[in-house]
């Protein structure tokens, strides 16, 4: 098929054939019935088995299967912005494992993006089959439409987020502004880059552990809380729509004094960037960011995936999976590789969304919705 | 005239099936698909939607798309008559180049577009940073916006009033330097009067393009609240946040208003046309 | 929008006597505004395009874009464009007959929803296809009972691109065939010739030029597009990537080489494009100035 349509391809830009009217139309005809099968096997392809009893289409490796090697098997891991390396690096090692546990050949691919994009991508009919976004609140409104579970966060251990992480502080080398905690942010001269909360997973952490740190320095107060807020963005100069967006504002264009980022981003800038030109700093408190992961139900039952996208979320848990997490700056749960990875990390005091926010869903109500205090500090008296 | 015209109904086959496919396929890929948008602003009651579509940060991001817009627009009505102008009368090296330069932000993603005069606009690029010292910000400001803006609608004003230049450098102007008026007043009372109409149609298409443009503001804006947020990437925030009434909302008013200056430059149009032929 | 596409041929100025032509220095002060502004504008982004792309290397250019994934992305960008400009240019062909060769009422209003796709936001472009097949939209339970997938897979976004790219053939077609007016054909009838014979010995003969260049400009817009089939993609690496939203990525991950190599691919595209355009003028001017003698 393929081949057909490089051939009519060539035939569009070879001058000849667009001279000659009546091959034109022909022309026309034939990418008109091509493209009508393309649409068809695409539909298979990503369709899988229609309708019908699908827990019983396939069983790989139980009972007399073992003669013939079972089918080969597409996952779809929709994911956010800064854990493309992670996926690339954990998907071989995944499908190495696969193989020879089933004998299965797992193909997995990969989709990033803003966080609630991604999720958006989801609830309009992206077949993922696993979803492994920045925060609950996306995975939630995936379980609205009745595609997850709403169970999901009990699916898997640690609140189903298999690794964790956190918000730093990047400054420019030998850090000239002398940033060391939250409330440096704050000072008129400072120039701070985050992306924005409201299209950004990672933003809405920088922002919650903003909001955490001034709660804790103001007894709790919630109008100095706003206040602080209000004073850090009023610093922002650019508010980028995602993580990476924000890095490439501060590292190549070389605008404001200070980063707000996931640590793994962080440290990976570090290794892009070079080690020279930024340094980490770690304030004194910060927020315990966990990015969840969940199984697609709804795709997986269609498609007779779910053992395989199973075993490739729990593959997060094992000891090889938790290494490759700690490779690329993430915080392993798995104790006994945090401890190999725990020169990586400061230890630092950490709030964590269910216990200090009241999980996502109040805490996006509260501060990110339409009139939440986010959009306070832009428009006074909404 | 009016006559043949008439009878070639009687005359010509193929009404009904050009008629019919054109209708036909209007409403499958357009008609039905933008529909889509008001059916499902619909679902919103008058208040809610008023209420959404007047929100002080939506105001703000329509102000910064029509403003910025209309700046670009302006911009390039001035300088792509001057482009036009220096093409069509003089010679110099490289003219050929200059000319297919014209149709390049036409044909460029708009993405590649945004992040490569993010590149050269920000403070420390090639331009921005001699302009950083005097105090001018052009990436991540409306200007940056307004740069974009410019970029994308250049060819239309070079391309509409290129032909007519060329048309008139035969005729109207041979016949007024032979009644022997001078350069300045055949400029103003011969070539200009011709010209408006075309210049009025290349910016009202740099405008229209201008107000809905998205790929190559976005890096090149800053996004902030109020400041420099766009309208097309409020839908995007919008949606974002899996509020789809408020983005299909926003994007009704925007439809209707795209609308509305569309068929505003299709009536210059036609008055235009239909001065020459009275004349 | 009449006349943006239509062929403009940047012939040699006539020649003037002398003293009719605005002094030496004014020209050149002319000229070298218009050439600065084009500079600033247009050039030097182009210019950066390409330097970026060579700052590690041509290995490193050509490794990025022989890599797998960009060749999959350049394969679908391609597809679209191969599918949604023969669909654009039927349609261009029907509409510009219908509009120029009869009266009916209503045609201005006609000409202005076919110009609508033109001023629509491609944002809004892409959000009017997920809102109808999108698994919440209007067709989309009906469509996944029938397992039949449409946005983020090859449909989408080639109705994405069919979308922006709807207006370019038929904006060219109407105002060229306008001019020419119905006599020919009428002509031809009243000698005796039927529908298609009329369009092909005819008509096409008269427009072939138009047409084509009306296709190309078509073409660049639909390789080009970015905003409408970002939405509608789903960006699955190799799978649902076409060559613009792959230049992103990349420039997301970083890899600013790479990306600026992709992007500069897209840029001999357009160029390519842009030289087809070149030589169309070149050829129908040729033609033109032959009949004139």
């Amino acid at each position: 098929m393929r081949q057909d349509l490089l051939k009519t391809l060539r035939g569009v830009f070879t001058m000849k054939t667009m001279i000659s009217a009546r091959l034109t139309l022909l022309l026309l005809a034939v990418v008109l019935v091509v493209s009508a099968c393309g649409g068809g096997g695409g539909n298979t392809e990503t369709g899988g088995t229609s309708g019908g009893n699908t827990e019983t289409t396939t069983t790989p490796n139980n009972g007399e299967a073992k003669t013939d090697p079972p089918k080969p098997v597409e996952l779809l891991n929709v994911s956010y912005d800064p854990t493309r390396e992670l996926y690339v690096e954990f998907n071989e090692a995944f499908a190495k494992h696969w193989k020879e546990e089933t004998g299965q050949t797992v193909t997995i691919n990969q989709s990033h993006g803003g966080s609630g994009k991604q999720g958006r991508s989801v609830i309009d009919g992206l077949k993922a089959d696993v979803v492994t976004l920045a925060l609950g609140y996306d995975i939630d409104a995936i379980t609205e439409p009745g595609l997850i579970e709403p169970d999901w966060q009990s699916q898997f251990e640690n609140n189903s987020s298999p690794y964790t992480s956190t918000i730093v502080f990047l400054v420019r080398s030998g850090n000239p502004k002398g940033i060391k905690d939250w409330d440096d942010l704050i000072k008129p001269d400072v120039e701070v880059i985050t992306p924005n909360p409201k299209t950004s997973g990672g933003a809405r952490w920088n922002y919650l552990a903003a909001w955490g740190y001034a709660l804790k320095h103001n007894n709790n107060d919630e109008a100095k809380a706003e206040e602080f807020v209000s004073a850090l963005f009023k610093n922002v100069p650019v508010l980028d729509s995602g993580a990476r967006g924000s890095t490439t504002t501060f590292v190549e264009r070389k605008i404001g004094d200070v980063l707000l980022a996931w640590e793994n981003e962080a440290l990976l800038s570090l290794d892009e960037f070079g080690e020279g030109e930024f340094e980490i700093v770690t304030p004194s408190l910060s927020i315990l960011a966990e990015p969840p992961v969940a199984i697609v139900d709804k795709v997986v039952d269609d498609r007779g995936t779910r053992e395989v996208a199973e075993a490739y979320l729990q593959y997060l848990y094992t000891e090889e999976g938790q290494d490759i997490a700690g490779k690329h700056y993430y915080r392993p749960t798995l104790p006994a590789i945090a401890e190999k990875y725990k020169d990586q990390y400061e230890q630092i005091e950490l709030l964590t969304i269910n216990d200090d926010f009241g999980g996502w869903q109040t805490a996006q109500e509260k501060h990110f919705s339409d009139g939440g205090t986010f959009d306070k500090i832009y428009i006074p008296g909404s | 005239m009016k006559g043949s015209k008439r009878k070639s109904r009687r005359v010509l086959p193929g009404f009904g099936l050009s008629m019919g496919f054109t209708i036909f396929y209007l409403g499958l890929l357009v008609l039905i698909p933008l529909s889509a948008v008001f059916i499902k602003t619909s679902g919103l009651s008058w208040g809610e939607f008023w209420e959404t579509v007047t929100a002080p940060r939506v105001l703000a991001s329509y102000k910064i798309s029509f403003l910025t817009a209309f700046f670009a627009a302006l911009v390039n009505l001035v300088f792509g008559l001057l482009v036009a102008w220096v093409l069509v009368r003089y010679q110099f090296p490289g003219k050929r180049l200059v000319d297919s330069l014209v149709d390049l932000p036409f044909a460029l993603p708009t993405a590649v577009a945004g992040i490569a005069l993010t590149a050269i606009y920000a403070p420390n690029g090639w331009i921005g940073k001699f302009l950083e010292p005097l105090g001018i910000k052009v990436a991540f400001s409306p200007i940056g916006i307004t740069i974009a803006l410019i970029f994308i609608g250049l060819p239309f004003v070079v391309r509409t009033v290129q032909p007519v230049l060329q048309d008139l450098e035969k005729d109207t102007e041979e016949a007024a330097a032979m009644l022997g008026a001078y350069r300045a007043r055949t400029f103003r009372s011969v070539i200009l009067p011709e010209l408006i109409p075309p210049l009025l149609t290349g910016f009202a298409m740099a405008f229209a393009r201008g107000i809905g443009e998205y790929g190559s503001v976005v890096f090149i804006s800053g996004n902030m609240p109020m400041k420099t947020e766009i309208a097309p990437l409020l839908i995007m925030t919008k949606l974002e946040q899996y509020d789809y009434m408020g983005a299909t909302a926003i994007a009704a008013v925007m439809l209707v208003l795209s609308f509305l200056l569309l068929l505003l430059i299709n009536y210059l149009q036609w008055r235009a046309g239909r001065r020459v032929i009275a004349e | 929008m009449a006349g943006v596409v239509t062929a403009h041929l940047s012939r040699d100025p006539e020649l003037r006597p002398r003293h009719r032509n605005e002094p030496r220095w004014v020209q050149w002060l002319l000229i070298g505004l218009a050439l600065l502004f084009m500079l600033l504008i247009v050039a030097l982004p182009l210019v950066s395009i390409f330097i970026e792309a060579f700052k590690r290397g041509v290995d490193v250019y050509v490794a990025s874009i022989t890599e797998s994934d960009a060749l999959s992305a350049l394969r679908l960008t391609l597809l679209a464009a191969v599918i949604s400009v023969p669909i654009n240019t039927l349609f261009g062909i029907a509409a510009a007959w219908a509009i120029s060769k009869f009266r009916f009422r209503g045609k201005q209003f006609l000409v202005t929803l076919i110009d609508l796709p033109f001023a629509v936001s491609p944002v809004i472009a892409g959000l009017i296809f997920v809102l109808l097949f999108g698994a919440q939209g209007f067709f989309g339970p009906w469509l996944d009972d029938r397992n039949i997938q449409i946005i983020f897979a090859l449909p989408g976004i080639v109705l994405a691109t069919a979308f922006v790219t709807f207006p370019f053939v038929a904006r060219e077609l109407i105002p060229l065939m306008q001019a020419q007016g119905p006599h020919e054909e009428e002509a031809a009838v009243t000698l005796g010739a039927k529908g298609w014979q009329i369009f092909w010995r005819v008509t096409l003969p008269n427009i072939k030029w138009g047409l084509l260049y009306g296709m190309i400009l078509c073409n660049a817009r639909a390789m080009g597009e970015f905003g409408a089939v970002s939405v509608v993609s789903g960006h699955i690496r190799g799978q649902t990537n076409t060559l613009p939203l792959h230049v992103e990525i990349l420039y997301n991950e970083y890899q600013f080489s790479a990306s600026f190599a992709v992007a500069s691919l897209l840029v001999l595209l357009a160029v390519f494009t842009l030289i087809m355009k070149s030589f169309i003028e070149w050829k129908s001017h040729r033609e033109t100035a032959k009949e004139a003698h």
